[in-house]
């Protein structure tokens, strides 16, 4: 038997997103679900009823009937008291839920004995979740939507132009938090000619701003505010005070502000104040996408756009909705990537798998239990603090300065020449005892050569101190002459003795300091 | 132990040898490498100890030198600073040369040895040339001791017509050799030995003398060289393989070192040994005809501290004002810091930074700065055209653009660290006294330039202070 899947019209006013779309509705019934759609949910979206049919769902005339027969429903906002009413037991709800906001809806829901999975309760540093992350996709929408809000309640181009009807220079926009609406917001303000500016307070976004064609602010004061999940953390006050000493200036010369800073489970933090909104110049324009959240300017009024000081303060909750067929379309998807992770089997029946991380996290009521918050997934994606770049480690290359040029074949010639008369002449001369040895010198000449060619640079110091204590080795010969068995017999023993002694004494100082040294200092030598 | 087991102890120890000096190819394997001696060593001493050639009544004697030699080396090596690593080279340079003087003359007044013909003639040059060498090396080293230590000024001594001196040094040191060799006995011997030792002793504190600290470089490796050599010489005297091969490794090591410190100043061997180039430092550049013209900016460290704090990418070049001054432990401070913020510091060493072979890597390494940061100037110099700020510690010929752009300057032509092309260099400096080599900086004077006046301790302390601020 398979479960049938509910979409009710949104019935939260001024909402034109709806939960599933036609495109999205075959896929569903490819998945062995059923498709119920509420009569003109998709109307505000652009999409008809007919629509949904040719797709195969079915269109059910009301609401009341829709929850009856829904095995599951998908819906965008928070269901309002009336459709808690109609969550019937063992049902299944997907939605936005923010339970930490709407303590009263998750009781209510938990009384009604059903399965809630909140959308917005996703681990989104599961790599594996992004495809389901529905904020992310309504965030990228409303930072679109903010610019395009900005451009709208602004009086001059975004690009600098010089015309012949005079030079237009480009607008400033500053752009506070750089999350994923604020790095949407970026790029699209960026392609429109403006001139970008944004702050996060987490350092790590500077690249990703940087990337978007905007340049990124510093606050002046050394603090991390990665919050972990991707959010920011309050900061401290110090760093605080600095932010505004920022953000004021930046007040001063923006024409355009789009704050997004949101951080989770608490009102907006307060960026800009009314003196700020005072500097700005007239004409300029402040798109607060934290208006839901009480705002990110204390001028704001949720939901309205409205003139202060000659600043036009957008507060629009609804951005993401004044978008409604392109964020219907990206929601549904990720509602339906989150139904493949639920359905692995493709049969029409769902498995809330609470020990799939994902989903225990999207997992806020279980059967009427409620199981928010979930317990932190097994796998940080990403070890917090310590994200310093890697330094590549070089290619691996030959050191030392050998392998120069080649000599020149004049000078090759002169060389071996000279070195096969020298050679001559010893060979001719000299006796056969010493020529033995002359064969080891040269021998040894060349190995070390070889082998000193290939010493890197920085170990100059430790290969002399090296070399030096290997020099040592010449207390073999005062070692010989202490007392060999030829002693006796006319040769001036003590005399030698003491020399070999002193001689000794020498090189232990040598070769014992050396060999300590060379230790001291190559110990020190780490990465 | 027979004579043969002997000889095979000493075959591997010289496989020992030549992996040690190997093993210093990587910083990774060095400590192996420095291991690798000490084995080699000790078999070499061992196996000579109870080979044929020591009897027992010498093991008393040896031991007890052994044990004093070995106890003050030890100590030395414990309490010396790493800055004064170059003296304490120095020092030991000396000691084995004067080892080699002692054995050559206690070989030459051995009786037991008993040669005829061409066979004395060859042990008697051997020992006339073991000494000599071993004289040299024993007094260049007491003065390069003296001169790295500040006991002697490092201002090059010039003797009127001081080639000359040499020249005549040498033929009567080739005469009495003639001498020497033709002498019926020991005792008639003697004088020539003798007066050749001590014009050897004067030819090596003549030379030493006439070298200007800038230089120094080239003489300690040059003497880490001649220690090799006289290890050889004593080596073919007593007719013992060991000694001919490892003084051969070393010789050839201390070589090459001064091969590459002469050419990374562009001068040949035989100038820098001839010496007279490098004043004592301290004299403010004479103001001449080719004064480089414009304006010396300086900064304070605060600023110093702004710069770096807006940087991205900053190289650090220090020089012996850097070890002077035992600044290493605050830059290091300053990297860690700088570092942690994101900004790519890195360090470029010119091969004759400081008073010897990798000076400079060895006090930062013992300032704990990671060798991976740490790179040659050959490596680094490509990016200086990308690099935000250049920070100059107490160096100043090695990052000399004359030496590119003036083929007058008496340095043209030496490879320089190019640290005017980053966005902004800093210059760190006592005073504006120009560098050893007495040549004006037209670095100084560059738009881009900044000059941090002070001892480099206490204003790269203050730069650490404004950057914690």
């Amino acid at each position: 038997m398979s479960l049938q899947i509910g979409v009710p019209r949104e019935t939260f006013p001024g909402e034109k997103r709806v939960a599933t779309v036609p495109e999205v509705v075959e896929k569903l019934k490819k998945l062995g679900f059923g498709v119920l759609v509420e009569s003109g949910a998709g109307e505000a979206a652009n999409c008809g009823d007919d629509a949904y049919r040719a797709a195969g769902a079915e269109v059910v005339p009301d609401a009341a009937t829709l929850w009856s027969r829904a095995d599951i429903v998908f819906k965008v906002r928070a269901p309002s008291a009336d459709e808690v009413a109609r969550v019937r037991e063992g049902q299944t709800l997907v939605s936005f839920i923010w339970p930490a906001q709407n303590p009263e809806l998750m009781q209510q829901l938990a009384a009604r004995k059903a399965t809630v999975l909140a959308i917005d309760c996703l681990p989104r540093q599961l790599s594996r979740a992004q495809k389901m992350d529905a904020l992310t996709s309504m965030a990228g929408i409303s930072g679109y939507r903010a610019v395009i809000e900005a451009a709208n309640a602004f009086g001059r181009f975004f690009s600098g132009q010089i015309t012949a009807a005079g030079k237009v220079p480009p607008a400033k926009v500053f752009i506070a938090g750089a999350g994923v609406a604020g790095l949407a917001a970026i790029g699209t303000a960026a392609n429109l000619g403006a001139i970008v500016r944004a702050n996060d307070t987490r350092a790590e976004v500077a690249d990703q701003v940087k990337s978007l064609g905007g340049e990124f602010v510093k606050v002046d004061y050394e603090e991390e505010g990665s919050g972990g999940g991707g959010y920011a953390k309050v900061m401290s006050e110090g760093f605080q005070k600095a932010q505004r000493e920022m953000y004021a200036q930046q007040a001063k010369d923006a024409d355009i502000i789009i704050t997004t800073a949101l951080i989770p489970g608490k009102p907006a933090p307060k960026l800009i104040t009314a003196e700020m909104v005072q500097s700005m110049k007239p004409g300029s324009v402040i798109v607060d996408m934290a208006g839901e959240q009480g705002g990110n300017c204390e001028l704001t009024v949720p939901g309205e756009a409205v003139v202060r000081h000659g600043v036009t303060i957008v507060g629009y909750t609804d951005l993401a909705s004044r978008l409604a067929k392109q964020s219907s379309t990206l929601y549904a998807t990720n509602l339906f990537r989150l139904t493949e992770e639920l359905c692995k089997t493709k049969d029409g029946v769902i498995d809330v798998n609470m020990e799939d991380d994902a989903i225990r996290g999207l997992t806020v009521i279980k059967d009427g239990a409620v199981t928010w918050p979930a317990p932190p997934p097994k796998l940080p994606a990403a070890p917090p603090p310590a994200a310093k770049p890697a330094v590549p480690p070089p290619a691996p290359k030959g050191h030392g300065h050998g392998a120069g040029e080649p000599m020149s074949a004049g000078a090759l010639a002169t060389v071996f020449g000279i070195g096969a008369l020298a050679f001559w002449f010893v060979g001719a001369h000299a006796p056969a005892a010493f020529l033995g040895h002359f064969t080891v010198f040269v021998l040894a000449c060349f190995v070390g050569y070889m082998v000193i060619w290939n010493v890197t640079p920085s170990l100059h110091t430790p290969l002399m101190s090296v070399t030096n204590a290997i020099s040592s080795i010449i207390v073999i010969g005062a070692l010989v002459q202490i007392a060999p068995p030829e002693s006796g017999g006319g040769r001036p023993d003590e005399v030698i003795r003491w020399v070999a002694i002193v001689g000794i004494a020498l090189t232990s100082i040598n070769m014992f300091g050396g060999f300590a040294v060379t230790r001291r200092m190559l110990a020190m030598f780490r990465k | 132990m027979s004579s043969s087991l002997v000889t095979a102890a000493y075959v591997g120890a010289i496989i020992l040898f030549i992996l040690s000096l190997g093993g210093l190819s990587n910083p990774e394997t060095s400590r192996r490498g420095n291991l690798y001696g000490i084995i080699g060593m000790t078999i070499a001493v061992l196996a000579t100890v109870f080979g044929p050639r020591v009897t027992a009544a010498g093991i008393p004697w040896l031991v007890g030198a052994m044990v004093v030699g070995g106890s003050i080396g030890l100590y030395a090596a414990r309490t010396v600073q790493m800055t004064q690593m170059p003296e304490l080279v120095a020092i030991m340079h000396s000691l084995v040369g004067l080892a080699a003087c002692l054995v050559g003359f206690a070989s030459y007044i051995d009786t037991s040895i008993t040669l005829t013909g061409a066979e004395k003639t060859i042990h008697e040059v051997e020992i006339y040339v073991g000494i000599l060498i071993g004289a040299v090396t024993f007094s260049g080293s007491v003065i390069a001791f003296g001169k790295l230590s500040g006991k002697i000024g490092g201002k090059p001594l010039l003797l009127p017509a001081r080639h000359w001196i040499n020249l005549v040094g040498l033929v009567v040191v080739i005469w009495y050799g003639r001498e020497f060799i033709l002498a019926k006995d020991i005792a008639s011997g003697m004088t020539p030995l003798i007066v050749m030792t001590v014009i050897s002793l004067l030819f090596g504190i003549h030379m030493v003398m006439a070298i200007g600290g800038a230089d120094m470089p080239v003489v300690v490796s040059m003497l880490n060289s001649y220690s090799g050599w006289a290890a050889a010489a004593t080596g073919f005297m007593l007719s013992n393989d060991l000694l001919i091969v490892t003084g051969a490794l070393v010789g050839s090591s201390g070589a090459i070192l001064s091969y590459i410190m002469c050419r990374a100043m562009n001068r040949n061997f035989i100038s820098v040994i001839a010496g007279g180039f490098g004043t004592g430092g301290g004299a403010p550049a004479a103001k001449g005809a080719g004064e480089p013209a414009g304006e010396v900016v300086s900064i304070s460290a605060a600023e110093t501290a702004d710069l770096l704090r807006e940087a991205k990418s900053v190289i650090i070049v220090p020089g012996y004002g850097m070890a002077v001054a035992q600044a290493q432990h605050t830059v290091f401070e300053i990297t860690k810091h700088l570092r942690e913020k994101g900004v790519n510091v890195r360090f470029g060493i010119h091969p004759v930074a400081g008073r010897m072979p990798g000076h400079m890597n060895v006090l930062l390494a013992e300032a704990k700065v990671p060798y991976d940061i740490v790179l040659e100037m050959d490596e680094i110099n490509a990016d200086f055209p990308d690099t935000d700020v250049s920070m100059v510690i107490g160096a100043n010929d090695i990052v000399n653009p004359a030496a590119q752009d003036d083929p007058a300057s008496p340095i043209a032509g030496m490879p320089v660290l190019e640290v005017w092309k980053a966005k902004t260099s800093i210059v760190m400096k006592r005073s504006m006294a120009s560098g050893y080599a007495g040549v004006d900086n037209p670095l100084f004077y560059k738009d881009n330039n900044r000059m941090l006046f002070g001892d480099a301790k206490k204003m790269l302390d203050e730069v650490l202070g404004a950057l914690k601020a």
